[in-house]
């Protein structure tokens, strides 16, 4: 038989136990979620038309000063690559300091220092193909943080907390486009961020003010009447490496089966 | 509880109630659970003001065309007519107080980035004015003989 | 200059950010977390599953593992841009990301591990705290270890027979407890790489239970190793003591003691590396066969680029060998210590492999990455993420285990 005294004190144990893994909901409140949640407000996209690309790198320049990643060092926030198809059936791609200084040499680089030269009547097809950040929908590289300390906005853009960052290299491991590193400076991850000052302050990103061809484009799919918006949900067009499950929202025209 | 074998028990649940309590010092007041989720919105919400903040350097030509009326006008006529102010003369930053004057670049370099000939033809690069920056003139600053501002006319060389 | 640009050679295409950002201190973490969780179930083999042989070698691999937690972290903070951050794996830890859990499994077990050892050397400190206090006019010196190890018992003095008795089962509870936890913390190490899906390498399901295996069998290597490199030295100490000190085991007692336990633990280190090389190989072939978008890129790393370092370094010299030399009947202690020895070096490839390997290629499947580790630290990023750094990683945990030895003496009889 279970004595009373036994019993008052089984049960204050049970209810205490109950009460330490029920405290851990409060911090996935699922009510609270859901309020927080709106669906008003911009969601910003990008759009990149390969075709009006001519490989000039002011973007890439653009970029580099408006965003304070050191002119010199060799990462950035967007690039473009160069694509050339020769004739056997070979594709032969290279980003030179990222295109910073557009292409200057017609050869590609190979790494080591080395350039390929390409004869002109070797080639079938060639083309440039602007890089930037995603801001994916299902950011692998904010699911792999493992402190908060980057995230999505409200607005799609994907941060990172410079302040609150440890530099281990996780989400830069997790992204599969390569638009993560180390800033030389901070020594913490950073990202292309669609210039998140410019945008909410209704300017376009520095990219696309120093580009001279409407090869990229900023807008808001929320907006049914903003143009970028317009083509996106009317023309063909592409994403990146879609196979990953990341619902990237940089969205392309003229995108071919070569680009990685 | 009187058995000792409750005593590392006692040890363990102490050293969880200082970590438990240093949390509540360490952690910003607003770090929480973002739009996104837990998942994709976990952060400190300050963060995204401190984004919002950052210096704008580039301000576009509508910035420029205040004062320089008259160049805006002249390469808005020309085929240079998409090509940004800044893009050649440097980010207006807070000009005209800081800086006084803009570096502006002449260099060849700067031309070339567009007009070196590269023979592309899925791109509009094909299809652009271009020379082979080797034997084309070698040595000369472009703006010699063309005038970026409208490169119909002729150049500084008069 | 931009992290990791000191150490990558890049080859073709590669995306301008693309460096090799995880270095030889995320080879050391698994390795060193492998060891941790190897040698605690090699210890628990014996206190839960009353495997009589093992006990030589039990509560030696149980301080030696409890030496090594601490280290598993070092790599970490080496690594880390902003080491002085870590503590935000606490703070906010954000548990979508596998590295979120090390905090609380990490801190989980050296609980579990601390709690064990207690129960182990409760007696003992008991003991020695009350022969301390025994003592009248104490020193400095003395007064100090009368205050640790006083301390140490954390009040409970009582050392009656039902009251030990207590604390074998509680040690026996807690080994049980420890296995799924120890592997809990190696497992989630390989989940942090087989979840990376945007690294074509380590994205696979098996990646926590091959590195589950062979963390197994690193750690009972390097108990093994460890365990012949101590008794060497107390065979030389018995040799030059035994006259004045007859009642110390003999120099034969020692010796058949130690081949005793070699051979039963190298038993088990066959069964644990049969098990992590049909995963690896497993997984090997089952890429090649389906032969998915990014073979074409693997197949170049894993056959020609990295070609050495995995078959003839890792499964070669790493497994084929050691195997072999395990096999063959009558193993002596040489034999072992090359044994154990290769095997070590095997599984510290096949870390490198994987985390080098995995960043030999780039995202964009159109070029190569090649890894110079940093011999001569020439700054403090080549420091901390070179040879210099991993060679302190290697050594802190002997050191460690020499001053944990002054506490909980591995060798004296307990109860």
């Amino acid at each position: 038989m279970i004595s009373r005294r036994s019993f008052c004190k089984k049960s204050l144990l049970i209810a205490g136990g109950l009460a330490i893994p029920l405290s851990c909901l409060e911090l996935f409140d699922p009510k609270r979620l859901l309020a927080e949640k709106d669906e008003k407000g911009p969601r910003w996209v990008f759009l990149v038309d390969t075709r009006k690309c001519v490989g000039c790198g002011f973007c890439v320049k653009g970029c580099k000063v408006e965003n304070e990643v050191p002119y010199d060092a060799n990462v950035t926030r967007t690039w473009v690559e160069r694509y050339v198809v020769t004739k056997d059936g070979k594709t032969h791609i290279d980003s030179p300091k990222g295109a910073r200084d557009g292409f200057p040499n017609k050869g590609i680089d190979i790494g080591h220092g080395k350039l390929e030269e390409i004869r002109d009547e070797d080639i079938e097809k060639a083309f440039f193909v602007p890089k930037l950040c995603n801001q994916c929908d299902n950011p692998p590289c904010v699911q792999v943080c493992p402190v908060g300390a980057t995230y999505q906005t409200a607005d799609g853009v994907v941060l990172v907390d410079r302040n609150w960052c440890i530099g281990c290299g996780y989400c830069i491991m997790g992204c599969p486009y390569g638009v993560r590193f180390f800033h030389p400076v901070f020594h913490v991850a950073e990202k292309c961020n669609f210039c998140y000052h410019r945008i909410t302050k209704g300017m376009q990103t520095a990219c696309v003010d120093s580009c001279a061809f409407g090869a990229r484009r900023v807008g808001n799919l929320r907006d049914p009447e903003d143009p970028v918006t317009k083509i996106i949900m009317t023309e063909r067009v592409n994403v990146l490496k879609e196979e990953y499950g990341t619902k990237p929202q940089v969205f392309y025209l003229g995108l071919s089966k070569e680009v990685k | 509880m009187k058995s000792h074998v409750w005593r590392p028990l006692v040890v363990v649940l102490a050293v969880i109630a200082v970590v438990l309590v240093a949390r509540k010092f360490l952690v910003p007041a607003d770090f929480g659970i973002g739009a996104r989720g837990y998942m994709y919105g976990w952060h400190r919400a300050g963060n995204e003001q401190q984004w919002k903040e950052v210096k704008v350097k580039y301000k576009t030509a509508a910035f420029c065309k205040d004062c320089h009326r008259d160049k805006y006008d002249e390469i808005k006529e020309s085929p240079h007519r998409n090509i940004n102010c800044e893009n050649c003369h440097g980010p207006a930053l807070n000009h005209p107080d800081d800086p006084k004057s803009l570096t502006i670049d002449r260099s060849r370099e700067l031309c070339a980035r567009c007009h070196t000939r590269l023979p592309y033809p899925n791109s509009s690069r094909g299809a652009m004015k271009g020379i082979d920056p080797k034997s084309h003139n070698v040595g000369l600053d472009c703006v010699t003989c063309h005038w970026p501002h409208d490169p119909r006319k002729e150049g500084h060389k008069r | 200059m931009v992290h990791g640009e000191a150490w990558t050679i890049k080859e073709f295409f590669t995306y301008p950010n693309e460096y090799i950002y995880w270095t030889i201190q995320i080879v050391m973490y698994p390795f060193m977390t492998g060891l941790v969780a190897g040698a605690f179930v090699l210890s628990s083999l014996y206190h839960v599953f009353g495997v009589k042989q093992l006990k030589g070698i039990a509560r030696f691999s149980l301080v030696f593992s409890f030496a090594l937690l601490p280290v598993a972290m070092l790599p970490l903070l080496m690594h880390l841009q902003q080491p002085l951050r870590g503590i935000e794996v606490m703070l906010t830890p954000h548990f979508t990301s596998a590295i979120a859990a090390f905090g609380i499994v990490f801190s989980t077990y050296g609980m579990i591990v601390a709690s064990e050892l207690w129960f182990m050397y409760r007696k003992h400190f008991v003991e020695t705290a009350q022969s301390l206090k025994a003592i009248e006019g104490r020193s400095a010196l003395q007064q100090a270890q009368y205050l640790l190890f006083s301390i140490l018992t954390l009040g409970a003095w009582d050392i009656s027979h039902e009251a030990l008795e207590a604390d074998e089962r509680a040690v026996k509870k807690l080994a049980g407890a420890g296995i799924p936890v120890a592997c809990f913390l190696h497992g989630y190490a390989g989940f942090i790489f087989g979840s990376v899906k945007a690294n074509a390498l380590w994205m696979t399901p098996l990646m926590p239970v091959i590195f589950i295996c062979s963390a197994v069998v690193s750690g009972i290597a390097l108990c093994i190793l460890t365990y012949i490199l101590t008794m060497e030295i107390r065979k030389q100490l018995a040799l030059r003591h035994r006259l004045a000190h007859p009642e110390l085991p003999s120099m034969d007692e020692l010796k058949s003691a130690e081949s005793h336990v070699v051979a039963m633990t190298s038993r088990y280190l066959l069964m644990f590396m049969v098990a992590a090389i049909t995963l690896e190989l497993l997984d090997l072939i089952f890429r090649g066969y389906t032969a998915v978008k990014s073979w074409d890129i693997l197949r170049s790393v894993i056959y020609e680029r990295d070609f050495v370092n995995i078959f003839v370094v890792q499964y070669g010299l790493g497994n084929l060998v050691p195997f072999v030399l395990f096999l063959i009947p009558g193993l002596t202690i040489r034999r072992a210590v090359v044994g154990t020895v290769l095997v070590l070096l095997g599984v510290f490839m096949m870390r490198w492999n994987v985390v080098i390997g995995g960043q030999a290629f780039s995202s964009s499947f159109s070029g190569f990455m090649h890894y110079v580790l940093p011999l001569w630290p020439d700054s403090m990023e080549t420091l901390k993420e070179g040879l210099v750094g991993a060679l302190i990683v290697a050594g802190t945990p002997f050191c460690i285990f020499y001053l944990l030895n002054k506490v909980m003496p591995v060798f004296k009889e307990t109860h």
